[in-house]
Order: C-alpha cells, then sequence, then structure tokens
C-alpha cells in the first residue's frame, strides 16, 4: 500500500469506534475505495477491530459483496435474476464470454474487465439486464450485449 | 398559454433511468427554460411509477396523460402539447391491442385501473427527494397524531384490530409482534427495517424505498415510540443504490424538519434512523441472521429453541424487525383508522399486497393490489396476458421459497393463507410468469441452484440436501436422468424441508415439490422419453 492509500485508510478508520458492529460498513466503504479488499487493508482493519484475520475473512468470505482481488475498469455485471433467467440471462452471460475472452468471476489480466452475476438486481421488467460498473442497461440481447462490449472496448464516450 | 399549472412528472425509478430518464429530464428543464414555461410548467423527478417496461415514462399532470418510451428528441413535442389548444402525442401514448387505439389517461390503461395503489400512492407522484412534497399530500400527520393524541398502547390496538400481516413473507399479525416487543423488558429497544429485498424476481421494496422513503420513515418512527425504542436501522441491500441515496436525503432532512432526533414534535420522544447496508446474503432475509449481520458476523440463523427477536435481538435487546411494505402502510392505519385498513382484503388477510410482476407477461412492472384478488386478474387483466400468442404454463409466487402453479389454480384469490395450500406461497411479492417455452424442470434446477448457493452451510440437510438435488435436476436437464430420480427429489425434498434449520431450508424444495407435483409427466418426458417438452433445454435439442 502506498502513502495515498494509506491516508485513505486511515480516513475511512477515523469515522469508526472500532466496535465489532463497524466490520461490514468498514469493509463496504474500503471496499468503494479500492475496488476490492487488498490483504494490506484486511490486516490493519482486523487489527483496528481487534480481531483476528481470520476472523475478518470468515465474514469478507460468507457474504457475496466482498472481493479479495482487484477487479477491472468495466465491471460487467450479468443479473440471473429469475425473470432475466427466463428471458435469456445464461444467453447474454455466455455471449459476454465469448466477447471479453473471460468466464464469470475472473478479471482480464489488464484489468480492463470484470465479469460477474448477481442474484438479482430488481429491474425485472427489463429483463434480461446487466450493469456496467453501476449504470443498468436493460432488455439486453446477444446482439446488443455484442455492440454494447465493442463500443466499449473501443473507448467510445457515451458508453457509461 | 394555459393558466393552470402543470406539473410534468418523469419517473426516476431504477428501470426509468436505465433507460435515459435522467436524459429525459434535463432535455425537459433545457427546452422549458428555453422557451421561458418555468412558471407554468413544473417539472418533478419522482419515484418508480410502476411500469418500469414503458419506460422512461413521463406524466402530464393533473390530467394524467401517460406519455412511455421518452426519449430526448420528444421532448420539443411533449412541450408544445402543453399549450393551450395541446393534442396528445399520439405515437408516445400506450397502445391497447385489445381495443384497438392509443390511450391517453394512465387511469384508462388496464395495467393501472384493477390496481388499488394505497402504499404506492406516492410512489411515482412526488418526489422522493423533497420532504415538502411528503407534507403537502399529508406526510408525517400520521405522525403528528400518534404522538400527540396517542398512548402507545392505543397505537398498537390499532395496528392488531386492522389485521395488518407482515409483508416481508412470513404474514406474522404485526400487531402481536409489536405488543410482544413493547411488553419485552430491556433499558433499550431497536426497530429495524428489513429492506434486504434478496428474492430473485421482487424489486417492490426497493421501489417503495425509491419512490417513497418518508413513508417508511414515518412508520418506523411511529413503531419506535410505540415499542419504546429510540434507535432505527434501515437493512438495506447492497445492490439498491439509489433506494440508499434516497433514504440518505430523507434521513437528513427528516431531522432537519425534526421528525427523528431529540424531542421529536416537542413530544420528549427521541428516535433516530441509521441505514445499514447489507452486504449479499440471502438469508440475512431471516431474523437472527439478519441481526448477527449488522453486529458484524456471518450472518447464520440461530438455532431453535431461541426467544423470539422482538424479546431478545440486536445486541440481546428487544428489536422489532419488520418489513418495508409492512411499516410503509402504518402511516395509512394510524391515519384512516384500522377500520378502514380492515375494510379491504379477504378475511385474514387485510389491505393490500403489491407485486413485481415479470416473466413472460405482456405488461410487467410493480403492482398493488386488493388481498384476494385473483392471479388470473393479476395476470391477464393488469399483465394484458401472455405475448406473442404464447400458452399459459404456469405462475411463479414466492420466488426460492415458493412454487410452480399450473392453470388450474388461476381463480384461485391471492393472500396469505391460499397460496400455501397448493405448496406456494405469496412470499414478499414476486409473481413470475412462465410461458410453453419454459421448461419447469429446468426453472426448479434455476431456483435450487440459487437456494444451493445462498445456504449459509450452518446445518446439514440445508448444505447437503440442496446440493444432492441440483445435481439430479442438473443431470435431467443434461439428458442424464435416471429413473427414479423422482422419487428421489421427493424423499429429499421432504426430508430437507422438515429438518432444515430455517426457513430458508424449510422451503427452499418448495420450487421441486410443486413441480413435480403439478407437472410431473415433464420429467417423466425428461427421464424416461429423452425429451423436453417444452424445447427449452439445450441437451434435448
Amino acid at each position: 500500500m502506498d502513502k495515498i492509500e494509506e491516508g485513505l485508510l486511515r480516513g475511512i478508520l477515523s469515522f469508526y469506534h472500532g466496535n465489532r458492529s463497524d466490520l461490514i460498513p468498514i469493509l463496504l466503504e474500503v471496499q468503494a475505495k479500492f475496488s476490492y479488499l487488498p490483504e494490506e487493508t484486511t490486516q490493519q482493519i482486523a487489527s483496528f477491530l481487534n480481531i483476528t484475520e481470520g476472523e475478518l475473512h470468515s465474514v469478507a468470505s460468507f457474504y457475496n459483496q466482498f472481493r479479495l482481488t482487484p477487479v477491472g475498469r468495466h465491471r460487467l455485471t450479468v443479473c440471473r435474476g429469475t425473470a432475466c433467467h427466463i428471458h435469456g440471462a445464461p444467453q447474454i452471460l455466455s455471449e459476454l464470454e465469448k466477447a471479453v475472452g473471460i468466464k464469470e468471476g475472473e478479471t482480464t489480466p489488464d484489468l480492463e474487465y470484470t465479469l460477474e452475476s448477481v442474484a438479482c438486481i430488481g429491474c425485472c421488467a427489463l429483463a434480461p439486464c446487466m450493469k456496467v460498473n453501476d449504470n443498468v442497461h436493460g432488455e439486453m440481447t446477444p446482439q446488443k450485449t455484442g455492440e454494447l462490449f465493442s463500443v466499449l472496448n473501443t473507448g467510445e464516450q457515451g458508453v457509461r | 398559454m394555459s393558466d393552470r399549472q402543470h406539473p410534468l412528472l418523469v419517473c426516476h425509478g431504477t428501470g426509468c433511468i436505465s433507460g435515459g430518464a435522467e436524459q429525459v429530464y434535463s432535455s425537459l428543464v433545457e427546452e422549458i427554460d428555453k422557451l421561458n414555461l418555468g412558471e407554468s410548467i413544473k417539472i418533478k423527478r419522482t419515484g418508480c411509477h410502476g411500469f418500469c417496461q414503458r419506460g422512461p415514462l413521463v406524466i402530464v399532470e393533473p390530467e394524467g396523460i401517460f406519455y412511455s418510451k421518452v426519449v430526448p428528441g420528444d421532448i420539443p413535442d411533449i412541450t408544445q402539447s402543453l399549450l393551450p389548444e395541446r393534442r396528445h402525442i399520439e405515437r408516445l401514448l400506450y397502445y391497447d391491442s385489445v381495443i384497438k387505439r392509443p390511450i391517453p389517461h394512465y387511469h384508462d390503461i388496464p395495467f393501472y385501473y384493477k390496481q388499488q395503489r394505497t402504499v404506492l400512492r406516492n410512489c411515482g407522484n412526488i418526489d422522493p427527494e423533497d420532504i415538502n412534497d411528503y407534507l403537502a399530500v399529508g406526510g408525517y400527520q400520521a405522525l403528528h397524531k400518534a404522538i400527540s393524541e396517542m398512548t402507545p398502547e392505543q397505537i398498537i390496538d390499532e395496528v392488531r384490530s386492522s389485521g395488518l400481516r407482515g409483508l416481508g413473507g412470513a404474514g406474522f399479525p404485526t400487531g402481536r409482534k409489536w405488543e410482544s416487543c413493547q411488553r419485552a423488558r430491556g433499558d433499550e429497544k431497536y426497530v429495524i427495517c428489513n429492506a434486504d429485498e434478496g428474492d430473485p424476481g421482487a424489486f417492490q421494496d426497493r421501489s417503495t424505498l425509491e419512490g417513497d422513503p418518508h413513508s417508511v420513515l414515518e412508520g418506523m418512527i411511529i413503531a419506535g415510540y410505540a415499542i419504546g425504542a429510540k434507535r432505527g436501522f434501515i437493512y438495506a441491500r447492497a445492490e439498491y443504490p439509489l433506494a440508499v441515496k434516497r433514504l440518505r436525503i430523507a434521513i437528513s432532512q427528516a431531522r432537519e424538519k425534526g421528525f427523528l432526533g431529540e424531542d421529536i414534535l416537542g413530544s420528549g420522544f427521541d428516535f433516530d434512523i441509521e441505514i445499514f447496508q447489507g452486504a449479499g446474503a440471502f438469508v440475512c432475509g431471516e431474523s437472527t441472521a439478519l441481526v448477527l449481520s449488522i453486529e458484524g458476523e456471518r450472518g447464520m440463523p440461530k438455532p431453535q429453541p431461541r426467544p423470539r427477536t422482538s424479546e431478545v435481538g440486536l445486541w440481546g435487546k428487544p428489536t422489532l424487525l419488520n418489513n418495508v411494505k409492512t411499516f410503509a402502510n402504518v402511516p395509512l392505519i394510524i391515519a384512516h383508522g384500522s377500520g378502514w385498513f380492515a375494510s379491504r382484503g379477504t378475511k385474514n388477510s387485510k389491505g393490500t399486497a403489491i407485486f413485481s410482476l415479470t416473466g413472460k407477461v405482456v405488461n410487467s412492472g410493480l403492482i398493488e393490489v386488493p388481498m384476494g384478488i385473483r392471479l388470473r386478474e393479476i395476470i391477464y387483466d393488469i399483465g394484458g396476458g401472455i405475448p406473442e400468442g404464447r400458452a399459459f404454463k404456469a405462475v411463479q409466487t414466492g420466488g426460492p421459497s415458493g412454487g410452480c402453479l399450473p392453470g388450474e389454480f388461476l381463480n384461485m384469490p391471492v393472500d396469505f393463507d391460499t397460496l400455501t395450500t397448493v405448496g406456494s406461497m405469496m412470499g414478499s411479492g414476486g409473481i413470475v410468469v412462465l410461458d410453453q417455452d419454459i421448461c419447469v424442470v429446468e426453472v426448479a434446477r434455476y431456483f435450487l441452484d440459487f437456494t444451493q448457493r445462498e445456504s449459509c452451510g450452518q446445518c446439514m440437510p440445508c448444505r447437503v440436501g440442496t446440493k444432492q438435488m441440483l445435481d439430479i435436476l442438473e443431470g435431467i436437464t443434461r439428458r442424464e436422468g435416471r429413473p427414479g430420480d423422482i422419487d428421489l427429489l421427493l424423499e429429499l425434498g421432504e426430508a430437507v424441508a422438515r429438518t432444515s434449520l430455517c426457513a430458508l431450508g424449510q422451503s427452499a424444495p418448495n420450487p421441486v415439490l410443486t413441480t413435480i407435483r403439478y407437472f410431473r409427466d415433464e420429467y417423466e418426458a425428461h427421464i424416461n422419453k429423452k425429451q423436453c417438452p417444452s424445447g427449452a433445454c439445450h441437451a434435448y435439442l
């Protein structure tokens, strides 16, 4: 962790008292800043909360949100909610796997893309949908998926 | 120029935003500015109006003219249409394929007119980021009434006699829960709003929070006053960033106005609300797991027998835990009285139910209907039936804990109790319609895949049982089904349901058991004839 990152982490921790119930909020906040939970941060968080790293990891690994490896600049999240599933979410996912060249749960070595799925993002009326970072794209088709990816890949402006 | 004020409502629910509602809004602001119409036209960003599938939505009030699938290029026409000689913009209206003409007013659109939007009355009509909008429609008057005219006992009595039941899925009588929490001894008590809507295929809690956050806060404050709590928490799902953002704004505005904080409305009653963001675990919908999660632990349900959360909950203190929609009903009950509330619905399920209507249905979105409405009315009248001339196959209610019901149950009234008699449940409110192209075996596999992933792993029947069931179902959908699989699924399902520690495991077999019960021939076709009757399973193509 460099100086800036250390400052970031200290800044986050300064808002907490060090109670056990601060653990999940801290992890979420650290992840929001760092995009994942780097090992150096988890060591410091554990010592701040006076728990072992093992305890921290038992919590971090329990919840779907937490990631222990870096994520790509573009996080592609395919919804696998019920409505999305029956409207063809599996095809959207496999189209993306083909286009990006990685499997669900993986990140490209250049840290450009992470491909993941989520239980439901609650946009069921626009099924099937996916997210690029925090922006929802609804009524996807394999063709639209391919187009979206190629626009992202050429770095064109306008795609969020 | 007409001298009447036209509020123009631009839906800003997650669905409409994803379709470009923010761009529509900014073009509208620019255009109104350019034409200098700011005096007569007030533009408002609202929460979810319900008809997400047709978004982005722009609604011209007071008439209620409903423009759907609006893009920024439509804005000049919309502003022109507000001039005195105005005409409706036909291409943006809802086109009804039954009567074969466009319908200008949303009250006349079948999707809306069978609904009874009471809890959702403000969703899509007020600006959720402006407390003054909520106050203008009578917001926080119930809190005034509760604090200044009623004792905690009277409030609990009112809630009990309204017949309100928990809308998170279990349907436990709300008044009884409040009473037990009020009576429990404890120097501190807590109120928790469960907004961890984890069911795939359900978004009614998210929409309520996004569209009308203050009604939920108001319900929680009244609950805090009734049970004697000073702190409240909203356990919000991590995947709902917009709901969390609007809640934060709502909480800070409520504090400024004196509805939260110390000495609320000069009554001496202190209460404040914090947001706790969940980190993604379906099992945290279970009360003891949710409480552990706030405490910073793995969210694993505590084994029975154990005291109720209303007696021993967060940090060992009495804790009142209700769902978003349950709290949103409370201000209505206090304001209009329990009699008014109980006058709608069925004998044992009062009031309304909010559903996410999705799947293979013409109109999908967020709906609110009286309890006791028939499935047929929901699917065919509100939902407009099955698209593209396909045939109805089944309706899935209750998400991963519910079941798939065939056409013979379409006339069944929907409430807490009837659906459970046929193996499904109302659950938290997802209704997914399946058509002839959907394979029910594959759907059962889908739900088991979900519950198996979400099983916390603590008890053996759920951890191992759901995995075994999933393996069998995957085998069947992969063309590797064996004779005896159906009996094995039934046996395993029964064991998992009977012996799992919490409701996640106890209800996990429901999608499998109901599909076997009502669609056994499809399972048999896969296994014995090596056919997938709906043509959905790739291995059979």
